[in-house]
């Protein structure tokens, strides 16, 4: 049983960080290299959208997407009770 | 007060303060010499991350580069920044729970082989002595820019400094100063930049300035920009206008090459030990989860305003110098020429181009970094695609021109075919963060505040660097290699003997460091590329694989590491030294990139001989499946 458990806390721990991931690539592979010229058709303020997610947005994203891991891991490990 | 006066006191002070804070948190033990304890809060190991992070070379150079490359440096802001995200998800926790002191530690016991841990610490001083080279040179130039000294005499200043808190407090003193550092030197990049931002935009966030509109029509020697244009837009139509192939805002790299590029980046800071190391001092796992979103977010206060200084520095240049008359900018300031400045500048009307307001320009071609090379005779500053002249400027000792420059003594280099404006200017590229208080008109204060914080910004690398190369030394290659014993496994040195070894090896290192410092080896810009792609050529996969593969043995973790590093090693030495043209390419690819495809074999190559060969023991797969459950970890501890 306990093993089980430390089982499907794994495997929600690896679903959260592959989601993340997803969102991780896109906004620094997928938006700041890959498809940048594309992206730069599109006017942002006084920015080009690509040259904006390169220098500025893809950082956002990152930070944003640390705190939201913490938060949910925070939660998961508390679903499993596994918390410190 | 008088500039150098300043500059003593906010350097003299700071020093003061790290001093201080190292007496504060003197170490006791090799658990204090190594993790601090373990009971650092996760903010302050974010600021102490951040600071640990951010070198002289950020501080100083990473603006201009920045500024120079436009788009294209996108990878290294993306890539220094989003190596956290893998450090928050793939790395820190687990490792935290693990519950050692040193990187090789981890590899040592996962993969139960002290081949493994040698490779590892190998690696660990190879990576960091690489990279502490440049910081040491760092500091030697940080001092003797802005205290008149001596480059050698900085280095030596310098290792003084981490001397006494390196050594003394190791990691809980260390931790502690950086947390002081990183303070010192975000205030000092941020504001400056924010007054620069205000004059340019009138945005109070350089951030948004960035995406802004300029205050003030300007004249770019061929079309008036007028008021109101975005900073960017101006900046694209300008480069255009003046015959550079690529407006700032486009990428010049391949697609490829930057991807890989960013990839061995990212790859490579989640991977440097003296970054890893610093999630050990953390309490809890999810104290080490959280604490890489505090780093990050003190990192990202300067990584986000310093592309807009890059862009607003880029501007600044053809704003201010085109066509401005040399003679009259540069010239000496009467009183009431100052009080007019101040005046004008009070009601918020541009100075920038203004009779005196261009001494930075002098001062700065004073020490070297600015020359300019008046080729049509007509008194005047031409800025312009293409170079001035061949290589740095060399100047014909004091000698000056018939505007009052000084006389260059380099070879004149004509205007690319069908360009109208001649280029007649060097601006070394570190000029876009250092001049940035005198363009902005800012008191000597904020001067002395770059002094201190470029200072900071290089010791509190250099410290984090030496900790971990004496580490590596006196507790995984001393501790648990040459003194172990072969019954218990554990080492012979008592905690009070490591210590003192780990002082010593400390000690040492600075030595070296400093060595390096003072004789720079001549290949210090390439061997970035060196740190950054073995880093991610072996740590990052190895620990992962030693995290996320519970049938990863010994025998493909050591295949993989050997592999990896050999092919980016290889690769770098016959790239970048062997045929000094860098010509020398498989598939076309980059030395900067190979990191990736070093990480990408040692994957392959790790998996494939780890199935080929028996299963790791059962105690390592229980040992695995601990390390991913939080609950339990203690305070980190030596055996």
């Amino acid at each position: 049983m306990e093993e089980q458990k430390a089982q499907a806390y794994w495997q929600e721990n690896i679903r959260t960080i592959m989601q993340l991931m997803v969102v991780w690539f896109v906004a620094s592979y997928g938006c700041g290299v890959l498809f940048v010229d594309l992206l730069d058709t599109i006017a942002f303020g006084g920015f080009k959208l690509g040259f904006w997610f390169a220098q500025q947005g893809s950082i956002y994203v990152f930070l944003i997407l640390i705190f939201v891991y913490a938060k949910r891991m925070n939660a998961i490990d508390e679903k499993y009770d596994v918390h410190e | 007060m008088e500039l150098q006066s300043l500059i003593y006191l906010f350097v003299g002070a700071s020093f003061a303060l790290y001093i201080g804070i190292a007496i504060w948190a003197k170490a006791g033990s090799t658990s204090d010499f190594y993790v601090a304890g373990g009971g650092v809060s996760p903010v302050a190991n974010g600021m102490a991350t951040a600071a640990d992070w951010m070198s002289a070379a950020s501080f100083i150079s990473l603006a201009g580069i920045v500024s120079l490359l436009g788009r294209d440096s996108g990878a290294y802001l993306m890539g220094w920044t989003g190596g956290y995200v893998l450090l928050a998800m793939l790395l820190a926790p687990y490792l935290r729970k693990f519950g050692k002191f040193t990187v090789p530690d981890f590899v040592g016991d996962r993969y139960y082989s002290d081949v493994a841990r040698t490779v590892a610490v190998i690696c660990v001083i190879f990576v960091s002595f690489t990279y502490v080279a440049g910081q040491m040179r760092g500091v030697g130039i940080v001092f003797s820019r802005f205290l008149q000294v001596d480059i050698n005499t900085g280095v030596i200043l310098g290792m003084g400094i981490v001397f006494v808190y390196a050594v003394l407090g190791g990691m809980k003193g260390i931790t502690y100063t950086q947390v002081a550092q990183y303070c010192v030197l975000i205030v000092a990049y941020t504001i400056p930049a924010i007054f620069l931002s205000l004059q340019v935009t009138g945005d109070f966030l350089p951030q948004i300035g960035f995406g802004g509109t300029i205050e003030f029509a300007f004249d770019n020697g061929v079309r008036e920009i007028p008021a109101g244009t975005y900073v960017l837009h101006a900046l694209d139509q300008s480069f255009k206008d003046l015959g550079f192939s690529i407006p700032y805002t486009e990428g010049r790299a391949g697609v490829w090459d930057t991807f890989l590029l960013t990839v061995a980046l990212m790859c490579g800071t989640a991977g440097l030990p003296h970054v890893i190391v610093r999630f050990f001092t953390v309490p809890r796992v999810r104290d080490a989860r959280i604490s890489a979103g505090w780093a990050l977010l003190f990192i990202a206060l300067l990584y986000t305003v310093c592309p807009a200084v890059g862009a607003f520095g880029r501007l600044n240049v053809i704003k201010n110098l085109q066509n401005n008359d040399y003679a009259t900018w540069t010239q000496e300031c009467t009183a009431d020429q100052r009080a007019e400045v101040d005046a004008m500048i009070a009601q918020g009307i541009d100075t920038a181009r203004m009779p005196c307001r261009g001494q930075w320009f002098a001062t700065w071609e004073n020490s070297g970094l600015i020359g300019w090379m008046d080729k049509n005779g007509d008194g005047k500053i031409q800025v312009a695609n293409g170079a001035a002249f061949e290589g740095k400027p060399t100047f014909d000792g004091d000698a000056r021109g018939p505007s009052g420059e000084r006389v260059l003594t380099n070879t004149p280099l004509p205007a690319p075919a069908g360009q109208a404006i001649e280029n007649e200017v060097y601006v070394d590229r570190d000029i876009i963060v250092l001049a940035n208080p005198e363009i902005a008109a800012l008191p000597n204060w904020v001067i002395a505040l770059i002094a201190a914080g470029g200072l900071a910004a290089a010791l509190s690398t250099a410290a984090g660097l030496l900790l971990v190369i004496s580490s590596s030394i006196s507790h995984d290659l001393l501790g648990r290699v040459m003194f172990k014993d072969p019954e218990t496994g554990r080492s012979k040195l008592t905690d009070g003997q490591e210590l003192m070894a780990a002082r010593i090896a400390a000690a040492c290192a600075i030595g070296v460091a400093g060595y390096l410092g003072i004789n720079p080896p001549g290949f210090v810009a390439q061997v970035v590329a060196f740190a950054f792609g073995l880093a991610a050529a072996s740590f990052f996969p190895v620990i992962i694989n030693g995290v996320f593969d519970k049938r990863m043995n010994k025998e493909g973790a050591i295949a993989g590491m050997l592999v990896g590093l050999s092919v980016t090693f290889i690769y770098i030495v016959l790239n970048v030294f062997v045929d000094k043209s860098g010509t020398f390419k498989v598939f076309s690819i980059e030395a900067t990139g190979i990191g990736t495809i070093g990480m990408v074999i040692h994957f392959i190559v790790a998996y494939v001989v780890s199935r080929a060969t028996a299963e790791p023991p059962q105690e390592i797969q229980e040992m695995v499946e601990s390390i991913r459950i939080p609950r339990g970890a203690g305070a980190a501890t030596a055996h």
